[in-house]
């Protein structure tokens, strides 16, 4: 079983300066795999670090994190990443850019330029393989590291505010694409995102968590996801149980902010 | 007649580009305000206006208009310098030029002089009095030698039949000067300058900088006058006005110098003595004369300085408007430019200089500027390939046998082909002094990227490396390149290798610099993303982070080629036999202005092409730069 399981994981940094910042706290939880976990917050409570220390790119203070029955302590191709802004390489087209990984292994490039091709399609962007990556929009360049990541073949898919950077069109379709990468490769993904929507939308689980120390505040298990791979999106974003559970969230970190501002004053 | 036809050229198309501009004032659009930058836009014809405005500029102010449109001009004035030239001493005798007339300076000038030292030697403590009073009985009666000489009644009537001479032959000229049959000259003057015309050359530096031997009509009256004016002037000037008066009053005070200096020894009072000495002397020499005495002289030369300046005619016009900031003045028999002619060559001569520097069998100093030369590949094998190769063959290489020859084994044939002894077809191969110089900018700058590149990387990524090379970069980088030269050259000689190196310090330590910004400068998350899509370090550094650093790297080459050159350039000016900083030093020593100009655009075409060149490259292989 390739279970995601983090106990008591702390993270403590220490500035220059002597100061030091409590990121998480005791963070413990499992995640089965083919789970869709959406992660929100208000900004500042440790969801960059929490990703970045299941990438393997931070170490944490304390507590393991495994994946499988592999500690985790650095980063490996089983973890896909993506991020904000696609982190593309600039200097290589599209096609070369998902085929990054392969290339790194060293794989037949007859085979993977197959490859390519069928990941392209997947996330829609046939014909536009030999594209140089900086004349796309933003939404096509997340399509890419989509791409890029997934033909990778991960366990676990980390995404680190992928949707932040789009117009809310864009992100309407880049939701359903999540949706439909999820059922269709049964991949277990984490989704951090600071839209209370999104995370409703695409979370089979959803954590808020909150900052100062940064730590795990509430736990939700929703249907939506499952729902939003059958229907329309828009429909459910006028579900009453949708609604009344996006009221809750919201009020929860307006509460949380004013605390911060009311400890800040 | 090209010089015209230019001139005309660019003074209509400046007027043309001028009347266009004014016209698309009228019919610009007016929603662009001021500060909005699509004012800027166009403006082509402005180019036109400028390009033109520089281009005459150097025409007007290296007198080339005036040779195209007045070729003989030079020459004419030439002649005219030589009659100001014989006037002028005659002339600084009365406020014509100078505001008194030489005699009343001079007296005045002596006057103070003798009260001065009168005063000094009063005044000076360490002379004994009974010196002082012969140092000021002396100067006393030097004193009281000047009115012998400004008196009418003690000039002598010879004296007065030179002058009253001189200005009947000044007043002859005068008279002669403007008629058609002047000036007569005889047999052998004719042959002589007719001779002298068979030999000269043009005007400008591709043949005498001022042709002296007059060419036209009028040329020749003004070469002639100026003759009769310098037999008159040195006349003048042999002559004195001795009279026994004033000879007795000399006489005697040089005998009382004589009588004190004899048997004195060196000290103060001899360097007194010898001083009132000088200033008798001065006095002997000075042509002093009663105040009317030249009075008739003095208006001979107005009235033919009036008449010479009457029959310049139009000379005088293109003086003053062809020859800006200067003219043409003669020294004895020759003439020379003074002003911007000289130093600021003529286009005309610049661009056929330059035309026969091109030719390869002219080239500057027996070496071409560009060319090619037939070379055997096996020189340039040999060049290429270390000796050491073939040391390190197995085997022995051959001893020579009993019947005296030696027989060739395979290690000396590996020998033969890397020392380049074998027989090899020819290809040509650029040579000259710009090939020369780009050749060692090239090698400089690549020496200095192959190793600076991936050493700044290095540096970059890594603690060690940054620490341990940082105070050996920095410590050498901030000296100017031309300070190691001396060094660099004692150690690797003066020619190629000194340079090259040299040139190689500069890019090496831009390039380290740039290529660490880059490496430094990486995002995050692209190395973050290679590490997940499962990269190795060494693929990081290859496929993501020199990548990511080329639009930096690029930058510095550019740097480094700007650099580089003018660098070069002065190394070569220091040392060297060729290059294009050689044939400018060259040029410098020889004041050809011709060549130093042409230098100078030659090298800032190549400077040009070099940045061009990699703007070029730095557009096609990075065109992300700046939309990442
Ligand atoms: N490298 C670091 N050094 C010191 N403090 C850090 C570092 N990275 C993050 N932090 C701090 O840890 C906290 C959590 O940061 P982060 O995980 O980026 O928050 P989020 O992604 O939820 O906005 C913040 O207060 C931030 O200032
Ligand atoms: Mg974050």
């Amino acid at each position: 079983m390739s279970d995601l399981i983090s106990q008591k994981v702390n993270m403590i940094f220490k500035s220059t300066k002597g100061e030091t910042v409590h990121a998480l706290k005791d963070i413990t939880f499992t995640l089965k795999k083919g789970e869709l976990l959406t992660v929100l917050g208000p900004s500042g409570c440790g969801k960059t670090t929490l990703l970045n220390i299941a990438a393997g790119f931070l170490r944490p203070t304390s507590g393991t994190i495994t994946l499988g029955n592999n500690e985790i302590d650095g980063p490996g191709v089983e973890r896909g990443m993506v991020f904000q802004q696609g982190a593309l390489f600039e200097w290589l087209t599209v096609n070369e850019n998902v085929n990054f990984g392969l290339r790194m292994k060293k794989e037949d490039p007859a085979k993977t330029a197959k490859k390519v091709e069928e990941w392209l399609d997947i996330v829609g962007l046939k014909g536009f393989g030999n594209t140089p990556t900086y004349q796309l929009s933003g939404g096509m360049q997340q399509r890419v590291a989509l791409a890029r990541c997934l033909i990778n073949d991960p366990d676990l898919i980390l995404m680190d505010e992928p949707l932040g950077a789009l117009d809310a069109l864009t992100r309407e379709k880049m939701q359903s694409l999540v949706l439909k990468i999820w059922k269709e490769t049964g991949k277990t993904i984490i989704l951090i995102t600071h839209s209370v929507e999104e995370a409703l939308l695409l979370g089979e689980r959803v954590y808020v968590m909150a900052p100062r120390p940064g730590r795990i505040h509430k736990e939700y298990k929703l249907p939506f996801a499952s729902l939003g791979l059958k229907g329309d999106l828009r429909e459910i974003k006028n579900n009453k149980e949708f609604v009344s559970k996006r009221e809750e969230i919201l009020t929860m970190i307006w509460n949380m902010e004013e605390e911060i501002m009311g400890k800040e004053i | 007649m090209i010089t015209g036809f230019i001139t005309f050229f660019t003074i209509f198309a400046v007027v043309g580009a001028i009347l266009y501009g004014r016209r698309l004032v009228k019919t610009e659009k007016s929603d662009a305000v001021f500060g909005n930058p699509e004012r800027a836009k166009g403006g082509i014809h402005w180019v036109v206006v400028g390009s033109s405005f520089l281009l005459l500029s150097w025409l007007y102010y290296s007198w080339d208009i005036a040779k195209s449109f007045y070729p003989k001009s030079a020459n004419e004035l030439c002649q005219v310098a030589k009659v100001n030239e014989s006037l002028l001493s005659l002339k600084y005798l009365f406020p014509i030029v100078e505001r008194q007339h030489k005699s009343t300076a001079i007296i005045k000038r002596e006057n103070t002089n003798i009260e001065n030292k009168i005063i000094l030697i009063k005044n000076d403590s360490n002379l004994k009095s009974q010196d002082k009073e012969i140092f000021i009985d002396i100067l006393s009666s030097t004193k009281l030698m000047i009115p012998s000489l400004t008196d009418e009644r003690y000039l002598e009537d010879e004296t007065q039949n030179i002058i009253n001479q001189l200005t009947a032959r000044l007043n002859k000229l005068t008279e002669n000067f403007p008629k058609d049959t002047y000036p007569k000259l005889n047999e052998e003057e004719k042959y002589e300058i007719n001779e002298g015309l068979k030999k000269q050359l043009g005007w400008g530096a591709t043949g005498m900088e001022v042709p002296p031997i007059p060419e036209s009509t009028r040329g020749l009256k003004f070469h002639a006058a100026a003759a009769e004016l310098n037999s008159i002037s040195d006349e003048f000037f042999e002559m004195r006005n001795h009279n026994p008066e004033y000879l007795r009053k000399s006489e005697l005070i040089f005998s009382e110098i004589k009588e004190y200096m004899d048997g004195l020894d060196d000290g103060l009072e001899l360097d007194y003595i010898k001083d009132i000495k000088k200033l008798v002397r001065r006095i002997e020499y000075a042509s002093i004369f009663p105040p009317k005495t030249l009075d008739e002289l003095e208006r001979a030369i107005r009235s033919f300085d009036k008449v010479q300046k009457k029959e310049q005619g139009n000379l005088k016009t293109i003086d003053i408007f062809l020859f800006p900031a200067g003219t043409i003045v003669a020294s004895g028999p020759q003439c020379s430019e003074a002003g911007p002619g000289r130093w600021l060559p003529k286009p005309s001569d610049t661009f056929r200089i330059f035309g026969e520097m091109l030719k390869p069998s002219v080239g500057y100093k027996m070496i071409p500027m560009l060319w090619y030369e037939m070379m055997g590949v096996n020189r340039i094998v040999g060049f290429i390939l270390p000796d050491w190769i073939a040391d390190i063959m197995p085997g022995k290489y051959p001893v020579h046998n009993q019947s005296g020859t030696v027989d060739p084994n395979f290690k000396s044939k590996i020998l033969d082909i890397v020392t380049g002894e074998f027989e090899a077809f020819k290809i040509p191969v650029p040579t000259g002094h710009i090939w020369d110089s780009f050749l060692r900018v090239f090698l400089g700058l690549m020496l200095g990227i192959i190793l600076g590149v991936p050493l700044g990387l290095f540096m970059g990524l890594n603690r060690f490396a940054k620490g341990f090379f940082d105070p050996l970069v920095e410590l050498y980088r901030p000296v100017p390149p031309l300070a190691w030269a001396p060094l660099v050259i004692t150690v690797f000689g003066i020619d190629n290798v000194g340079k090259v190196f040299l040139l190689f310090m500069v890019s090496f330590s831009i390039m380290i610099i740039s290529a660490r910004a880059g490496a430094s400068g990486t995002q995050l998350s692209k190395i973050h993303a290679a590490h997940s899509l499962g990269a190795s370090r060494w693929q990081i550094i290859r496929e993501v982070i020199f990548p990511n650093s080329l639009p930096e790297i690029l930058t510095g080459i550019r740097v480094a080629v700007g650099m580089c050159w003018g660098t070069l350039v002065a190394a070569e000016f220091l040392a060297g036999t060729t290059g294009i900083g050689f044939v400018e030093n060259v040029a410098r020593k020889y004041m050809q202005y011709e060549v130093i100009w042409i230098t100078i655009f030659v090298m800032g075409m190549l400077g040009l092409i070099f940045d061009l060149t990699i703007r070029k490259i730095i557009d096609k292989t990075i065109p992300w730069r700046g939309k990442g």
